[in-house]
């Protein structure tokens, strides 16, 4: 059967359907133009601030829900499809999802760390896998670690300040930048004298301990990445203790927590957390032993 | 975190002195693993005095001895000495304010009633003062309406409006209780602009003449029908202009007022119906309130009680001035407190650039500096969108080259901002003076240009500073 049979039987057929020969021609011109190209680009739904977002419909009272909701980023007020939430909210929770996931499972940039005048360090941790499922090794240093930290870092410095990944590179990767320097320049403002900064790859809470030892800092002050939510995957907390030691107990850390650019902002945080220092050094205690 | 402090409210009105004592709770509202956020979480008036009549020796000389015995047997009945008290402010307004010795009985009266404000008190303040007295920013919170107080006191009337908790205008009109007074059934005082008033209304009054209630009650209505005009709830007539005090401004006519409360000596005569002699109070008081509770334009938006009324100005002095600063904040100690430091406010469209800030500084420095040398003063911009730590560092820069002359004074520096950025943006002057100047730099505090600031010694373990920001003008 050749091309003119077959197009005599089709157009047989949809004579047969009662739609016209002309069309279906139209069509395929038209079906094989469809892809077109646009220049546009579509909304980045994660810069919808949440607070101001209200989609009830029909509200009895929706100007008092809004003034109410901005007060908090809470996903209500949002309305429904049917028993479902309409397609937009769904969409920014998937998004605010993935960015979670994105800021634990992904590694901080090399390049940040050394523009920040970092060096790397490891706990016994060799992957993200090991560091999620193994929090007792992320306690640890590895053997190297141990090794470059005796041999680059300045000795019984009155404070250690590094930076760990702990569960959010991206809480790295939006605030040290900030909150380091800001931390140093309160420090440099009260003429307290600070060790070599560095950074922690696999690193959890507890290996602050170890360093504290290692270096024999007075104060030790790790910032590292909070545990990301769904409002925030850049939220970072300082933990700060006064000489930390191997197996002390938990109550001895000082946190400020909350640190990013819809919290605390860094640059105020780090004013604050030098402050924390002094009171600390000044009053020899840490945790629950001080009252701030 | 918990502490208390007392605050003190003086207010030596046209028609009556009064003072009050309250206790300001303060407390970390943040939780032990974040920054502190330090506010106050209740005020309390613990102590109000008897109401006296304002002593003067003359129309133009407020008797100062008379009212220092006032305060020092209120201070004694209360059990107070001037070593308890952290805040305050004592206030003088209305027309006393114009009496020739206002300011040395003001000086006179810090010295014996403790360290804190002083001020006088131009009418924009005073209408903001006895509003939050009378709890309306509270209630137009509360409600999300937009309310105005009318504080109707002897010599004039000042307003305030507030939409959702947010001061939207001001204003003040002669209208008062005590314009016409009244003794042995004689007009022994007639305010001109009231007799000009009636006038106009075809009422013919003069000092001398007998006192008729009828005759009164109906200048009482062409008073409060003054009162509808500046809450445009009726269009204003041809005289309604010339009623405002010192040729000030109308309420702007946006938002509708959909409420309204009223406070000051009058509103007690609103509120409730006063029976017998309407003039035993020796004024039109009385027949004012009726004719105010009893206007067709003024009863067509609702009423609400005030949460105080005679007291709403004294109460809005002791207990509604003070606020904290921001909680993260950089000063060195024994440089506080400071007092009536005048502000020099860089506009928000020239704090976008440096540029433009640090021009704006130079531009306005030399209102601050009298016979050429600088005098104590605060600078205060929004720090909106610098947050970043190089964006800090760069203000910090800015803020010295341009403030120089304050820099090589012997004067600390002083910072006001809104934005949480005090603390850093303290350390980063500090750092860049190499210590050696004394930095104060507060935040979480709204300023205007005009405003004058006091700055009390550190409270809350050092963590915050209490506040007092004096507008003395306001949407002019």
């Amino acid at each position: 059967m050749d091309e003119k049979d077959l197009r005599s039987i089709i157009e047989q057929v949809l004579a047969e359907m009662n739609v016209s020969s002309a069309k279906p021609a139209e069509k395929a011109a038209g079906g094989a133009a469809a892809p077109q190209v646009e220049d546009g680009c579509l909304p980045d739904i994660t810069e919808i601030d949440i607070r101001e977002q209200y989609l009830v419909s029909n509200p009895e009272n929706g100007e008092a829900y809004a003034e109410l909701k901005f007060n908090a980023p809470c996903r209500l007020g949002i309305g429904k499809a049917g028993a479902r939430y309409k397609t937009l909210p769904q969409l920014e929770f998937r998004a605010a999802h993935s960015a979670a996931q994105d800021a634990v499972f992904n590694d901080v940039d090399e390049a940040f760390v050394e523009k920040m005048g970092l060096f790397t360090v490891q706990t016994q941790c060799d992957s993200k896998d090991t560091y999620l499922t193994r929090p007792d090794l992320g306690r640890k240093l590895s053997p190297e670690a141990v090794e470059t930290i005796k041999s680059k870092c300045k000795k019984n410095p009155t404070v250690q300040i590094y930076v760990a990944d702990g569960l959010s590179s991206a809480s790295v990767a939006a605030n040290v930048g900030d909150l380091l320097p800001a931390i140093l320049q309160g420090l440099e403002s009260y003429k307290i004298d600070v060790g070599t900064p560095f950074f922690v790859k696999y690193g959890r809470v507890g290996v602050m301990d170890e360093i504290s030892e290692l270096t024999g800092a007075t104060v030790t002050c790790t910032l590292i990445g909070e545990r990301p939510g769904l409002i925030t995957a850049e939220s970072m907390s300082a933990y700060i203790a006064y000489k930390a030691t191997v197996g002390m107990p938990e109550a001895r850390r000082t946190v400020v927590s909350n640190i990013h650019r819809a919290g605390t902002i860094p640059a105020e945080a780090g004013a604050h957390i030098a402050e924390i220092i002094k009171i600390m050094l000044d009053k020899k205690a840490s945790g629950t032993d001080l009252k701030l | 975190m918990h502490e208390v402090i007392l605050s003190v409210g003086i207010d030596i009105g046209t028609s009556t002195t009064q003072l009050i004592f309250s206790r300001l709770t303060i407390e970390n509202r943040a939780s032990s693993y974040t920054v502190p956020r330090i506010e106050i979480v209740e005020k309390e008036v613990i102590y109000r005095s008897k109401i006296y009549f304002t002593p003067l020796r003359s129309a133009t000389e407020i008797d100062a001895e008379a009212v220092k015995r006032i305060v020092r047997e209120e201070y004694q009945a209360a059990g107070m000495t001037p070593e308890m008290l952290r805040t305050g402010a004592v206030i003088i307004t209305g027309e006393t304010a114009r009496k020739e010795n206002a300011n040395e009985v003001l000086a006179a009266l810090s010295d014996l009633a403790g360290d804190f404000v002083v001020a006088t008190a131009g009418p924009d303040l005073e209408s903001v003062l006895s509003a939050r007295g009378a709890g309306t920013d509270s209630l137009s919170h509360q409600k999300r309406i937009a309310i105005a107080n009318l504080d109707i006191g002897g010599g004039t009337t000042n307003i305030a409006l507030y939409e959702k908790g947010v001061l939207r205008g001001t204003c003040c009109l002669d209208i008062g209780g005590r314009l016409i007074k009244v003794e042995n059934g004689r007009i022994s005082y007639l305010y001109p602009k009231i007799k000009a008033l009636a006038e106009a209304g075809g009422i013919s009054i003069s000092v001398g003449d007998r006192a008729y209630p009828e005759q009164l009650y109906g200048v009482c209505r062409l008073m409060a029908a003054q009162l509808a005009q500046a809450l445009h709830l009726t269009a204003a007539d041809g005289l309604h202009g010339g009623l405002y005090t010192n040729d000030g401004h109308p309420l702007p006519d946006r938002p509708a007022i959909q409420a309204v409360t009223y406070s000051g000596g009058v509103a007690d005569c609103i509120y409730q119906e006063m029976e017998g002699d309407v003039f035993r109070f020796g004024d039109i008081g009385v027949l004012l309130g009726k004719a105010i509770r009893s206007d067709p334009a003024l009863s067509a938006v609702e009423r609400f009680q005030s949460a105080e009324t005679i007291r709403a100005t004294v109460v809005g002095a002791g207990t509604h001035t003070t606020e904290v600063s921001g909680s993260t904040i950089h000063y060195e100690p024994g440089t506080l407190p400071l007092k009536n430091i005048p502000i020099l406010k860089v506009s928000e469209e020239d704090e976008a650039s440096l540029e433009t800030l640090k021009a704006s500084i130079l531009q306005q420095m030399p209102l601050y500096m009298p016979e050429g040398k600088v005098e104590q003063f605060a600078l205060a911009f929004t720090g909106k969108k610098r947050t970043s730590f190089a964006d800090i560092q760069a203000l910090a820069a800015a803020v010295i080259e341009s403030m120089k002359e304050v820099i090589s004074s012997r004067y600390p520096l002083v910072v006001v901002v809104e934005n949480d950025i005090g603390k850093v943006l303290g350390n980063a002057l500090n750092v860049l003076l190499k210590r050696e100047k004394d930095v104060i730099c507060i935040d979480g505090i709204r300023t205007l240009n005009g405003d004058y600031i006091d700055i009390g010694e550190p409270i809350a373990g050092g963590q915050v500073l209490p506040v007092v920001i004096k507008t003395l003008i306001f949407n002019s």
